[in-house]
């Protein structure tokens, strides 16, 4: 990434230092008699001058956010191998339809006959993801993927209870993302990690003599965070099904088979779907999302409420369920999100989405094959959407998997996933999507093979990597250590 | 082929080629033909233009607030909206980014989320934002599990006035059994607010973690905070302020003025559309002593290898990636591109422009008050002696479903029903006012009252 900040941008509240008033919108005329807030709401309510922040033309405002878009690198940019976050190409259209005024600016609270379309919409999509997946129910409230793994928890707990049968642990594979036993945690459960076994698969072994009658169910990505699909998967279900426990499925990694395979045929329970990484809605910058969550005839009772129910050609809404879990959020889900992916799933259909997995596999194979003499390859079993690499050749010069991202940025690429599975240490999870060109997966490659010689001719240029940035390497240790998190007034001298 | 899909079918084969392969079903030879399907429960895909128009239909079946006067409120307000805002949010290099993991990379989005930690904390008058949440409902599920972590996980009890939005009530009970909290709800006086004589009753002595009102309430009555306060803090507890409406804080001072320990709630009405109800974007603000047990994503300013101002995600600790099953929440991603959206509207209306927004709400809901209690024919302010900002509790000639619905088919969207979720409160429209509703609407409004009685 080549490109500098022609001059640093200053942070807004240091523009216009003298608070000179300049108008950056101008509001409908009040024509209504001016009331002067301290006649009809209390003095102490009442706040000081909001003097802190500048008012800006609109112009500068537009410079300020203009300029500062310009530090960020994109999706638009190039490959983004962010294992296992499924950084696709954010087709347009998408963003044209979730801007439609009659989209947009329907309000929740709006009698039902009023957005029998909104209505529409919520049901066409939970009938296409429940085609996708082979499930038998859905919600699409929750707001992120970790939002849909706590919905989907709290659904196989209210299950549970419903048996009389309350059970305090979840079992969590080594290889799992962060959000696995944070969301057992938040529901209530004792959070427990099952080894892998030496192919990156759950070892049956551990799962026999962890799976007892305390535990709820087990949380498994599939394929891993390794990009190995858990090939027991059906002997896995019938075991913890058997023992009375539940399955839960992250869907993150759906990428690799959707349009193939079916969690409904695997023994899922639950399986929460990011929208946002298998079906296109931006990443935003790190948000919003959305997790909807598909579930078994066992979970079906218990999905959140609201609910959008068909009732002939009509649409409603079911508030109240005593079976429920209750609500996960306001309203009915990041809607607008849920408009993007409608537009994606209906534009490429059952047969688009076969070739995206398919595509999205073979890239990721085409860059195992590429790499595999150069950079160290911890587990060896078949790969699908990722590739998991490891820094162990390089950290003979020294070169640290941190390094050779850094370095990666100078070569006009976002890096690899590094922070976990924890499973591989310096790891390098490399997912490429389908939506480049393989000519940018041929450049890509060339770029990793180079910084690999580089580290053996000249360690110390991939060490102090980044070069060619609009910062050099941040200092994370010391924004811990000198926390300022936000600014005040004569904090920059 | 398809448009999205990078690799032409030659492009295809060569790669199968060059791995030694002769089909792509080999490389998914790891999958069990038993989960396996020849294709999946969905049509066929469709073209741009055909896809355009399905959605367009499904537009054109809602009725649309912005092509009528409306006054819903209840917790999504319509403001006035800079395009700017939808501009620089349509940018790629912030909406097809990934959370700023790579500092280097990412100094616009960072910078961007400095800037938003900024102005909410100047909003509220509190120490410390993080990067948003979800909603406003569960920032008040955040902020109770927040208070339950800072008190050892020893006091069980949440205090909770029943005039917090009722939909953020029931979300925070969602979360609550698992976490072993007993949650108190307070009702409001017949002045339609919270007395502190009332908490201090329902938090006991040493028992409750926290006490959450909100402020303007649901009725759209301002509370007395600062009383509050000092009897959540008497009783031990953390005080917290929800705010549905954001845009209340151009003229209502934050919590942050009174003394409480966290403030959080609802941002969408600094230039998210209602969007029927999402993506919109969950605030929280709390004291910096307690800033370790923050929720959620935090940017913070350090230095890069040459010494220059850099941003980076900071305190990283607290979160699931690296703490795991001890994390202060199992969020990773959230609202980041609507915080960017708050900012840009922020940034673009001004801090005096916000006070002014906020006048002309208040002006524009003060002159309809006055207007409805002229007017009879059963029509009735509920709490007409108490101070409201832009939102009050209409009685008339029906539940509120009945007057939501007749004066619909009148033509005006006039409110919503303040029992949708039950309440103690009488029946009757929560009606808001922006300074969006011209002296027009309102005589439509008025208008149609007079033709419902």
């Amino acid at each position: 990434m080549k490109r500098r900040a022609i001059r640093d941008e200053l942070l807004i509240f240091e523009r216009n230092p003298d608070r000179v008033r300049r108008q950056g919108f101008k509001l409908p005329p009040l024509d209504v008699p001016a009331v002067e807030p301290g006649s009809v709401l209390p003095k102490a309510a009442l706040r000081d001058e909001i003097g802190d922040y500048p008012d800006l033309s609109e112009m500068e405002v537009v410079q300020h956010f203009h300029r500062l878009s310009q530090l960020n690198y994109a999706v638009d940019e190039g490959l983004y191998p962010l294992g296992s976050c499924t950084m696709k190409y954010n087709p347009r259209i998408n963003e044209e339809t979730a801007r439609l005024i009659g989209l947009a600016a329907a309000h929740p609270l709006q009698p039902v006959d009023q957005v029998q379309g909104a209505l529409r919409l919520i049901w066409e999509l939970e009938q296409a993801l429940m085609g996708i997946t082979g499930m038998a129910g859905v919600t699409l409230q929750p707001a992120a993927g970790a939002h849909g793994e706590l919905a989907g928890i709290l659904m196989i707990r209210k299950a549970l209870e419903a048996r009389g049968d309350a059970r305090h642990e979840v079992l969590v594979p080594d290889s799992a993302h962060g959000t696995n036993p944070a969301t057992a945690t938040f529901a209530g459960y004792n959070a427990i990690e099952v080894a892998s076994g030496p192919d990156g698969t759950v070892d049956m072994v551990a799962l026999d003599q962890l799976m007892t009658d305390r535990v709820a169910g087990i949380m498994l990505t599939v394929p891993n965070t390794l990009g190995v699909f858990e090939h027991r998967i059906v002997e896995i279900s019938k075991l913890v099904h058997d023992r009375g426990g539940l399955i839960y499925m992250d869907g993150a990694n759906l990428n690799a088979f959707a349009g193939r395979a079916l969690p409904g045929l695997m023994g899922a329970d639950a399986m929460h779907i990011n929208l946002h990484k298998t079906f296109s809605t931006p990443h935003g910058g790190g948000g919003p999302g959305a997790g909807p969550v598909v579930v078994s005839e066992a979970l079906v009772p218990h999905l959140p409420v609201p609910r959008v129910v068909k009732d002939g050609e009509s649409f409603f809404l079911v508030e109240d369920d005593a079976a429920s879990i209750g609500a996960m959020r306001g309203f009915y889900g990041n809607f607008l999100i849920l408009v993007r992916a409608l537009t994606y799933i209906w534009s490429l259909g059952a047969d688009g989405l076969r070739e995206m997995s398919d595509v999205a596999v073979l890239y990721a194979n085409l860059i195992r094959r590429r790499l595999a003499g150069t950079y160290n390859l911890p587990y060896d079993s078949p790969t699908l959407h990722e590739v998991v690499f490891d820094d162990t050749r390089q950290t003979a010069y020294d070169v640290h998997n941190t390094d050779i991202a850094k370095r990666l940025l100078d070569y006009g690429f976002h890096p690899p996933t590094m922070s976990f599975p924890l499973i591989v240490h310096g790891a390098l999870m490399i997912e490429p999507a389908e939506s480049v060109s393989p000519d940018e997966i041929d450049i890509f490659c060339d770029a990793m093979l180079a910084i690999a010689k580089e580290a053996e001719e000249n360690p110390e240029l991939v060490r102090s990597a980044p070069h060619d940035t609009p910062v050099s390497r941040v200092d994370e240790v010391r924004a811990a250590r000198k926390l300022k998190v936000r600014w005040t007034p004569g904090s920059d001298e | 082929m398809h448009p999205w899909i990078g690799a032409g079918d030659e492009d295809r084969r060569r790669i199968l080629t060059e791995l030694g392969l002769s089909s792509i079903d080999e490389l998914f030879s790891s999958i069990p033909a038993e989960v396996c399907v020849e294709r999946v429960a969905l049509d066929d895909g469709r073209d741009e233009t055909a896809v355009r128009n399905e959605l367009i239909s499904m537009a054109h079946a809602n009725l649309s607030p912005e092509c009528v006067p409306s006054f819903l409120g209840a917790g999504v307000y319509r403001h006035v909206q800079p395009s700017v805002v939808d501009a620089v949010l349509s940018r790629a290099e912030f909406f097809t980014s990934y959370t700023p993991y790579q500092p280097e990379i990412s100094q616009g989005t960072l910078q961007v989320i400095f800037e938003f930690q900024t102005l909410m904390c100047q909003l509220t008058g509190m120490d410390v934002a993080n990067a948003s949440l979800y909603d406003g409902a569960t920032g008040l599920v955040e902020a109770v599990l927040f208070a339950h972590r800072l008190k050892r996980g020893k006091l069980d009890r949440v205090v909770l006035a029943e005039t917090v939005h009722p939909m953020y009530r029931r979300v925070l009970s969602t979360y609550a059994d698992p976490a072993g909290l007993e949650v108190v709800v307070v009702p409001p006086g017949d002045d339609g607010r919270i007395s502190a004589d009332a908490v201090r009753d329902a938090a006991g002595d040493n028992r409750s973690c926290c006490v959450a009102i909100q402020s303007p309430n649901f009725l759209g009555i301002v509370e007395d905070l600062p009383s509050v306060a000092d009897a959540a803090h008497e009783a031990g507890a953390l005080a917290v302020q929800v705010i549905a409406e954001a845009v209340s804080l151009g003229l209502l001072a934050g919590g942050g003025a009174h003394d409480f320990d966290v403030v959080c709630g609802e941002a969408q009405s600094f230039g998210l559309a209602p969007g029927f109800g999402g993506p919109h974007l969950g605030f929280f603000t709390c004291r910096e002593k307690n800033i370790r047990q923050l929720p959620g994503r935090l940017a913070g300013e350090t230095l890069d290898d040459n010494r220059q101002r850099a941003f980076c995600l900071t305190l990283s600790t607290r979160e699931q990636h690296i703490r795991r099953a001890k994390a202060t929440s199992n969020i990773c991603t959230n609202q980041g591109l609507m915080a960017l959206a708050a900012t840009i509207w922020l940034e673009a209306i001004g801090g005096h422009g916000l006070r002014d927004v906020a006048t002309a709400s208040l002006s524009r809901t003060e002159e309809l008050k006055r207007r409805i209690a002229e007017l009879g024919g059963g029509w009735k302010l509920a709490y007409p002696s108490s101070p409201t900002f832009n939102e009050f509790l209409l009685t008339g000639p029906g539940t509120g479903d009945e007057l939501a619905r007749r004066l619909a088919e009148e033509g005006v969207l006039a409110g919503v029903s303040a029992h949708r979720w039950g309440g103690s409160w009488p029946e009757g429209l929560l009606v808001a006012v922006t300074e969006r509703n011209t002296a027009a609407e309102m005589e439509a409004f008025l208008d149609a009252l007079g033709r419902v009685s």
